[in-house]
């Protein structure tokens, strides 16, 4: 599904991401952990192309790496932003509304748009609701939808847990792995390495731009270099 | 089960509605013109003019959140580009035009519509990456650039005349009859200016036409999801470089009729009517009516030209009934009472005099949760 080869991410003379190699297969849920800084978001921004990037990044067959970001979803490629990204000022239902921009099918929109709203039942109390107006977890849930509502084949999630309850955490965690159960590939990108490794196959580890290490989520959970560094060395 | 198909309002009554306002906007021009003379009913026309300049900047920041300080440039685009195209200054440049070009209204008007648009994408390219004070700094440049060019192209080629501006501009004139001088229709005289408020409330509902179909346009719902998270749009499949240049373009050949139908009015233009000032009172008109939300902007046209009007009318004898003589200049006063005015409705009705269902939910939000953490 996506085959990622000497990814490389600069900010003006600083280079953030230093020649990544990453790979996902179809169905496959697979997660990337790292400290702040280690350039995990910048790797996930240049996959879903908001950077600008040089290495290559096939994505069923094709290399996206000078592709236009507006392009990737209509290939089912979905981007869930980091901070939820939610268009504070629609309701949940324009929000999910904007998720199927580029669709015109319109009948299998709503029939989505039902199934999304069964699977996030908190959307569907709140649906007329202003998306700015939600708490941190219900945002998340919202920009989860959102991204759904395009029928991705892959999902890119950038910190899905961030600035969450625990209680909202341990949901949309549990959303992930429903999404992840109905077959749609996800690249999770998580400091929460426990939990990022608990619902993923295979993981990578980042730092300082490049990945240092990949296994199965399992082993990596066993790993106690892992352990020490990014499980608070229990 | 929730679904995305929103409840229509009844028909019937916005029918209705739309009947008596049509007789309403007819017979304007008479009930103020006997009621309080026919220098209101010019007042009436530059309202027009007005709200169709703030409803085309209501698209650039309104709907699609980009603050554009400059945005009269495009207004004297358009003015210019009538002026030299149905005058005979451009004799005086090219003398092989003579008498000049005098080409008709309906030419014109799309042409400045075409022209101002490409001015508008020519401000908008170099600045797709510049957002909020940044973007207005830029655009404020802009504005000034081109006003400082129509105040210096008289060398080395007198293109716009300088400072003393393009005058005999020809009257509009459509199908033969020109609105520049009062028509007799079976014994009826309608003065210049009344045709002239025929000819701009045509345009205006034109524009409002467009304003509301653009609003619910997939391209109107771009523009929003731009204002709100131009990463999450990106994200949803918004081509936000093109949807940002068009936001930008229709803003401006929106300002480049109104220009048009401007000098054609006036018979001349010169820079002094696009200074910042003009501007800003655009922007006033957009942000005090309530932004994004097309009849707030339309008020927010309306009373920011007829006020000062009034103002200009009526403080002289005010002030002379109260104190015996005139203590502050109506000029002044006029400013001073603008910016009183702006403070208290940022202060007590943020959003706007007049905003759309959306802010009012959004504020009513805000305040239940002030209310709920008071208690």
């Amino acid at each position: 599904m996506l085959k990622v080869r000497e990814l490389r991410v600069a900010y003006g003379g600083i280079a953030a991401v230093k020649g990544v190699d990453l790979d996902i297969a179809d169905r496959e849920t697979v997660c990337l952990i790292g400290c702040n800084g280690a350039g995990k978001t910048s790797t996930l921004k240049a996959l879903a192309r908001m950077l600008p990037a040089h290495g290559e990044i096939r994505y069923r067959g094709d290399d996206i790496v000078q592709w236009p970001a507006h392009r990737l979803i209509g290939e089912g490629l979905a981007l869930v932003p980091e901070g939820r990204g939610v268009f504070a000022r629609l309701s949940v239902l324009e929000n999910l509304a904007m998720g199927a921009y580029c669709r015109d099918d319109r009948g299998e929109i709503e029939s989505d748009l039902q199934r999304v709203l069964g699977l996030l039942p908190r959307l569907e109390e709140r649906a007329s609701q202003l998306a700015g107006t939600l708490s941190g977890g219900e945002q998340q849930m919202l920009a989860i939808g959102r991204a759904l509502m395009a029928r991705p084949k892959l999902l890119l999630l950038d910190e899905p847990s961030m600035g969450l309850a625990p209680i909202m955490v341990q949901k949309v965690f549990e959303v992930i792995q429903t999404i992840a159960a109905e077959g749609v590939a996800i690249l999770l990108v998580e400091q929460n390495a426990k939990l990022a490794l608990s619902v993923s196959s295979r993981g990578y580890v980042m730092d300082s731009g490049l990945i240092v290490l990949a296994d199965s989520s399992a082993m990596l959970l066993d790993n106690p270099k892992v352990r020490e560094a990014y499980l608070g060395g229990e | 089960m929730s679904s995305l198909l929103g409840a229509r309002r009844d028909p019937r009554m916005a029918r209705a509605g739309a009947v008596v306002l049509g007789i309403g906007l007819a017979i304007m021009p008479f009930v103020v013109g006997a009621g309080a003379g026919t220098a209101w009913v010019r007042v009436l026309d530059f309202a027009l003019l007005y709200i169709m300049l703030a409803l085309g900047l209501n698209i650039v920041v309104g709907f699609a959140g980009l603050l554009d300080l400059g945005y009269i440039a495009f207004y004297a685009v358009g003015a210019y580009l009538y002026a030299l195209l149905s005058s005979p200054h451009l004799a005086v440049a090219f003398p092989a035009l003579a008498p000049g070009l005098h080409w008709p209204v309906w030419v014109i008007l799309p042409l400045g519509a075409l022209v101002a648009g490409t001015f508008g994408v020519i401000l908008g390219a170099p600045t797709l990456r510049l957002r909020g004070d940044y973007l207005a700094i830029v655009t404020l440049g802009f504005g000034e650039i081109i006003r400082i060019f129509m105040n210096n192209l008289n060398r080395p080629v007198n293109l716009t005349n300088g400072p003393q501006g393009i005058t005999q501009i020809d009257p509009i004139s459509i199908g033969g009859v020109s609105l520049g001088r009062s028509v007799e229709v079976a014994g009826f005289v309608i003065p210049s200016v009344y045709l002239y408020y025929y000819l701009f409330l045509i345009a205006t509902l034109a524009v409002v036409f467009v304003s509301i179909r653009l609003e619910d346009s997939r391209i109107g719902r771009a523009w929003v999801a731009i204002r709100e998270d131009e990463i999450a749009a990106k994200s949803c499949g918004i081509n936000t470089r093109n949807i940002k240049l068009l936001a930008f373009a229709m803003g401006a050949s929106f300002g480049g009729v109104a220009g048009g139908l401007f000098a054609g009015f006036q018979q001349f233009v010169s820079p002094e009517s696009f200074t910042l000032l003009e501007s800003i009172m655009v922007l006033c008109m957009v942000v005090l009516g309530g932004m994004g939300h097309i009849p707030g902007v339309i008020f927010g046209g309306i009373l920011l030209t007829v006020l000062p009007e009034a103002l200009r009318y009526g403080a002289v004898p005010v002030q002379t009934a109260l104190f015996g003589k005139v203590l502050i200049p109506p000029e002044s006063l006029r400013m001073l009472l603008f910016g009183l005015a702006l403070i208290l409705v940022m202060l007590y009705r943020p959003a706007g005099l007049w905003p759309s269902a959306t802010r009012k939910r959004e504020l009513a939000v805000a305040r239940e949760a002030a209310e709920g953490r008071s208690e």
